[in-house]
């Protein structure tokens, strides 16, 4: 199971990270961190809160430089990227946010319809064709004159999701898609992301700590825990891996490689200590 | 006192990108409307209201002052220069800080902290171009306007009580006022509300653009830019009073 994480890394990689180190202040959140993503796969990167998903998201994104190592996406390091050129990368790249973050002053319509708005001169006609055929695609055509404060968690999640497929991106980024969302919801939600990779030929990432439900539709899981790849492989193979920390996320274990304790002294001192105070 | 400076530096550095940022804002002149009326129309009844009221009390005031030295007669050019060269401006700005100011901090912090304005980002558009100088430059635009209101209300408020009140000659209240006041005095009016509506509007849009993105954040940089605003209003507004009497 202990496989080369970079085994994948190919002409046929989309996303290639490789030997990055990031540090948040002096606290280290990747130390070494390997992976890469295939051409029209959905790869999901998990692992237990405050791993640094979001932050590797923010790095492949341009949002945040790493340390040392690179991030290549279609090819080029990011890094060297200037502010044009991450803004280029980014048309070619969709971004679903945890809570949707969907424009609140515009309704459901005008927020699907806003990056079109922004980088093209599409005629009316067209450009409203194009927002009611990605709506449909999500099942909210009828939603379309909502605003968001009038939706529920999944409706929104699904309104981002049309806005970030309505440019047509290669890759689409999904940060927690199944967070605060009931079984029908995640249901729909896991559909769409199996169904918009296939159907729209694109290559997916979905950053998840919802072991089964990711697990389901992922093509290669990588577990991200101590600012490393400790695993990586089908949902199957990871079923069967033998190592503790893999085994204690999936089995959603309390205690374990990832200790269940914040770090502190020792307990016994600490109570003497308030007893002799007292 | 460092602290400060470093906030001044800040401040002045947001200015460059916000300004950098205006000249395709420009372009899109919808978007300027919308903040106009943000910021203006939904103040007018709250300075049209301010407006009558300091403008009465003007009215009463000066007739009372004027009235010891015999001459009521000027209570007209007193109300009027006193509203278009400093309380027409200052209040306005004070109004539109508390008013505009607040709601343009909120509404900026709260989409910082639901993550809308990283959400741009990610879909390659700027921010301080789309949200940022849309309002810096309505807010600039709506302050002028916003100040005229004002003061036509507030002369039309002195009128009332000199007048209408205590008895002062109609005809001396306003023919005084066109003998006296200049055109010099209209426009000092206007230099200073322009000022202030940069000063207001960008302390509004700097506070919200780095709210922290909680709850709290976002309650203390509306509090941060009613406060900065106020002060700073009234410390330039020394500074170009002083400037427009020496020129």
């Amino acid at each position: 199971m202990a496989a080369d994480p970079r085994d994948n890394s190919g002409p046929d990689s989309v996303v290639d990270v490789r030997d990055v180190h990031y540090l948040a202040g002096t606290h280290a959140i990747f130390s070494g961190l390997n992976l890469s993503v295939q051409r029209g796969s959905i790869t999901a990167v998990m692992g237990p809160s405050g791993t640094g998903k979001t932050t590797l998201l923010r790095l492949i994104t341009g949002q945040v430089q790493p340390a040392s190592g690179t991030v290549e996406v279609f090819g080029q390091d990011v890094a060297t990227l200037d502010h044009k050129g991450v803004f280029a990368l980014r048309k070619r790249v969709g971004m679903l946010f945890q809570n949707g973050a969907l424009l609140t002053d515009l309704d459901v319509f005008e927020n699907v319809a806003f990056p079109v708005r922004e980088h093209t001169k599409l005629p009316e006609p067209l450009l409203q064709t194009l927002v009611v055929s990605k709506l449909q695609a999500v099942g909210l055509r009828g939603a379309a004159h909502l605003m968001p404060q009038q939706l529920s968690g999944g409706m929104a999640r699904r309104v981002a999701l049309a806005r970030a497929i309505v440019m047509d991106p290669e890759v689409l980024i999904y940060d927690e898609p199944f967070v605060g969302l009931d079984p029908i919801s995640m249901g729909v939600v896991c559909r769409l992301i199996r169904q918009l990779n296939d159907a729209l030929g694109i290559t997916s990432i979905v950053v998840s700590h919802d072991v089964q439900e990711v697990g389901s539709i992922a093509d290669q899981s990588y577990i991200i825990a101590g600012g490393k790849v400790i695993a990586s492989g089908s949902s199957e193979q990871l079923q069967h891996s033998t190592e503790p920390a893999v085994r204690q996320f999936l089995q959603g274990e309390a205690d374990g490689p990832v200790p269940f304790h914040y770090p502190a002294g020792d307990y016994h001192q600490q109570l003497l200590q308030l007893v002799r105070k007292s | 006192m460092t602290d400060t400076l470093s906030k001044l530096g800040k401040v002045a550095l947001f200015l460059g990108q916000v300004l950098r940022a205006s000249a395709p804002a420009l372009l899109r002149p919808r978007l300027i409307a919308q903040q106009v009326y943000n910021c203006g129309a939904r103040s007018l009844v709250i300075i049209m209201l301010c407006g009558l009221f300091v403008g009465m009390v003007l009215g009463l005031q000066g007739y009372d002052l004027l009235a010891r030295f015999g001459s009521e007669s000027a209570l007209g050019v007193a109300a009027t220069l006193g509203l278009l060269k400093e309380l027409g401006p200052v209040v306005t700005a004070l109004l539109f800080a508390g008013r505009a100011g607040t709601s343009l901090t909120s509404e900026i912090g709260l989409m910082r902290a639901t993550d809308q304005l990283t959400a741009m980002q990610m879909m390659a558009v700027d921010p301080l171009r789309r949200v940022i100088a849309p309002r810096f430059i309505g807010g600039i635009i709506a302050m002028p306007l916003l100040a005229a209101v004002f003061n036509v209300i507030g002369i039309f408020g002195a009128q009332l009580v000199g007048v209408t009140l205590m008895g002062v000659d109609q005809g001396t209240f306003w023919s005084q006022m066109q003998g006296a006041v200049g055109l010099r005095d209209v426009s000092e009016g206007i230099v200073k509300s322009i000022a202030f509506g940069v000063i207001c509007s960008l302390l509004a849009v700097y506070e919200g653009y780095h709210t922290e993105p909680t709850a709290a954040g976002v309650g203390l940089a509306t509090t941060r830019t009613v406060v900065a605003s106020s002060v700073m209003t009234l410390i330039v507004d020394y500074m170009l009073t002083a400037a427009f009497l020496k020129g």
